[in-house]
């Protein structure tokens, strides 16, 4: 076991972790953490989809004694979060979910798009949005409405007309 | 899955990563972003007794300007290429890759080294650096060496890389006015990893001009024919395919027409 001193969703923890433990399974069973969820285990579907030091990550495929150090945030760190705000008003709007199990990681990759890529406001983005959306993978086959969410969060931020 | 039991350990200079792999006798891996790696180790394709975390080594990170040319560090993201963080010798090459790799929140994390350490034909660094002739730059207890842009890949996952030695960085020659490339890969879905790659590079400032046909089974192959494969010639073309490796009628196909459309691209 090795310690390791990190901050999750703005609180300091400290915690002893075998190296072989992803950063999600930490996340899940030692801070109780579920919003995280684990798809593939192996970084293909996105469900797992975290911040870690301000950007997206993988955290199945990140191991927690890694994360010495590190500032994480995961889905329930989100709720006073302007973006993520207007994301779940969009997602909601929009049936931009299903079951519900891609939808933390959606949300973290969504709201990247939408801080990362402020220009991709018109029709023809779309395109440009789907590419960007391509490693988070949702089995409802929910990408249309979750495609529309972003689409409104962006134009919304921008002051275009035209969210549905 | 998860990953087996491995011991870990985080130097924090190249000198202790050295002696820690020299002193576990070819048991240790070393991690870089992890984003490769850290998938073969959930699914138990590796059982390392032990992982050496570069991520902690100073320096690894930078880029270095020699003049005519970059090193780019290892442990420079694809993100940060991808966003231009990091100075580009390529006029664009470098960052239009980078932005095709695999996902934001993979690119984040993954790094040039450890890609190129790893050495997945079908990844995207081992092809443009063979396409760059860039060289690598390896640090090891013997010393620093070099190695030629078509001597560091050997063969899939295989690479010059001794048990002990590390990937410091590349060397990339500064790309000059004029410059021009084409990057063409076949993917099944955005972000996998590629079914065919075909790339091409013109720099008449420097007189250079070369072409790949990547994603093959092994090393990517330097097309050695160049003026006729830029000329677009069908059957030069289809001889620079069959010299990859890639004899079966749906694998020449697929690269065949990657390395006509980067061909046009940068004839574009």
């Amino acid at each position: 076991m090795k310690t390791i001193n990190l901050t999750v969703n703005g609180q300091a923890v400290s915690a002893a972790v075998e190296p072989r433990t992803h950063l999600a399974d930490f996340l899940r069973e030692h801070e109780g953490l579920t919003g995280t969820h684990l798809g593939c285990e192996h970084g293909v579907c996105g469900a797992c989809t975290i911040e870690l030091d301000g950007a997206p990550a993988r955290s199945c495929i990140q191991f927690a004694v890694r994360c010495e150090g590190a500032s994480v945030r995961t889905i329930e760190g989100f709720d006073d979060d302007a973006v993520m705000t207007q994301l779940r008003a969009a997602f909601t709007a929009e049936h931009a979910l299903q079951c519900g199990y891609c939808t933390p990681g959606m949300l973290v990759t969504a709201r990247d798009i939408v801080l990362r890529l402020p220009h991709l406001v018109n029709d023809a983005d779309e395109a440009r949005i789907r590419i960007e959306l391509a490693g988070n993978l949702c089995r409802c086959t929910g990408y249309q409405g979750i495609v529309r969410a972003i689409q409104r969060v962006l134009r919304e931020r921008s002051g275009v007309p035209g969210a549905a | 899955m998860k990953a087996a039991a491995f011991e870990y350990t985080r130097p924090a200079t190249v000198a202790e990563a050295w002696a820690q792999l020299a002193a576990s006798g070819g048991m240790a891996k070393p991690m870089s972003g992890g984003q490769s790696f850290g998938p073969m180790l959930n699914l138990r394709l590796a059982q390392p007794e032990s992982v050496i975390d570069l991520n902690a080594i100073a320096g690894f990170n930078g880029v270095r300007d020699e003049g005519k040319a970059l090193v780019i560090g290892a442990g420079v993201t694809h993100a940060a290429i991808e966003d231009g963080r990091v100075a580009d010798p390529t006029r664009g090459l470098l960052p239009h890759v980078a932005a095709n790799i695999a996902y934001r929140a993979v690119r984040n994390r993954g790094t040039l080294g450890g890609s190129l350490a790893h050495a997945d034909p079908a990844a995207d660094w081992v092809n443009t650096m063979l396409l760059l002739d860039a060289v690598y730059l390896i640090d090891g207890p013997r010393g620093r060496r070099e190695v030629a842009s078509g001597d560091f890949m050997q063969a899939a996952f295989s690479t010059a890389l001794a048990d002990d030695e590390i990937l410091s960085g590349v060397r990339i020659a500064k790309c000059g006015p004029g410059t021009k490339f084409g990057y063409y890969k076949f993917c099944r879905k955005v972000g996998e990893f590629a079914e065919a790659i075909g790339a091409v590079l013109q720099d008449p400032s420097r007189g250079v001009r070369r072409a790949i046909i990547g994603a093959t089974a092994g090393a990517p192959h330097l097309v050695q024919d160049i003026a006729a494969v830029l000329a677009g010639d069908s059957a030069a073309i289809a001889a620079e395919v069959r010299a990859a490796g890639c004899d079966e009628p749906y694998e020449f196909q697929m690269h065949a027409v990657a390395l006509k459309r980067a061909v046009a691209q940068a004839n574009a």
